[in-house]
């Protein structure tokens, strides 16, 4: 992170341009519930266009881009990291990869990914 | 320029020297932001959590960015007393219905972050919007601030 350091003589923007290739593990809650799995991930600055999500060799690849902000001036105190997102889950078998949805949201990507309705829990009534 | 929080990579030369005698407590912190924090304390723990924050100038203006991700607008509240701008506010955990398994990772409750800024501005003229989970506070400068240029007369 040397390159956030606030050289006075020196000063730029600092913005995601110079930093495209940076990504970083977003944080993420798991929630299971008895129809599906939902991931919420905190990606800070990532709108609609912003994300990915692909599925290879049954795994789950999340990416966001972060959007450059317009901001005018030079910074003077810097703590935020002008970078990306990526995370890799892999599936669990049981989930249905055709029905997986997505929307992003105040910076938090919510990804449903249902499982599939053989290992959903079944009454069975007797004949 | 001063904050509320330590900052590990702004540290000039001037100030290491003090931030040394905090070293221990920042070791703790250091430990709980690190990718096992989350093991270590679990969600809804009383210690707040802490956005990362920017502060931009240009000759008209300071702007502060703030990555709030999963914040509604009305839960966060920004206070401006002479230089201190103070932003608070409290994230909520979606509600958990039927679940069966749970990895929490994220941090949920109140926090605030203070930061004085290196001049006056105007209280009325603040602004403040939030998109994509980043709140972005914009504050002219007082007049008194504002850099002035004097003219040199020559008799």
């Amino acid at each position: 992170m040397n390159n956030l350091v606030v050289n006075p003589d020196q000063r730029q923007e600092v913005t995601a341009q110079q930093s495209q290739e940076l990504y970083i593990t977003p944080l993420v809650d798991v929630q299971s519930t008895p129809e599906s799995v939902v991931l919420r991930a905190e990606m800070a600055g990532v709108n609609k266009g912003g994300v990915e999500i692909s599925v290879e060799d049954g795994n789950l690849i999340l990416v966001g881009h972060r959007q450059a902000l317009n901001v005018s001036g030079d910074p003077v105190y810097l703590e935020r990291r002008p970078v990306h997102y990526r995370r890799v889950y892999e599936l669990d078998p049981s989930i249905d990869t055709d029905k997986i949805t997505a929307r992003v949201e105040d910076g938090i990507l919510t990804v449903t990914l249902p499982k599939s309705e053989k290992v959903k829990p079944k009454k069975i009534t007797l004949e | 320029m001063e904050t509320n929080r330590y900052q590990p990579y702004l540290q000039s030369e001037f100030s290491a020297a003090f931030n040394r005698l905090a070293s221990l407590r920042e070791e703790m912190d250091r430990l709980f932001e690190s990718p096992v924090g989350p093991i270590l304390r679990p969600p809804g723990s009383l210690r707040s959590w802490s956005p990362p924050l920017d502060v931009y100038e240009d000759k008209d203006s300071f702007t502060v960015l703030l990555d709030l991700p999963g914040l509604k607008r009305q839960d966060i509240e920004i206070t401006l007393r002479e230089q201190n701008l103070a932003i608070s506010g409290e994230r909520r955990a979606e509600e958990n219905k039927g679940e069966q398994g749970f990895r929490a990772e994220r941090f949920y409750g109140g926090f605030q972050r203070t930061v004085k800024l290196p001049a006056q501005v105007e209280p009325n003229n603040v602004k403040a919007s939030y998109q994509d989970g980043i709140l972005k506070v914009v504050l002219p400068k007082a007049e008194a601030a504002k850099p002035k240029q004097i003219a040199v007369s020559v008799d």
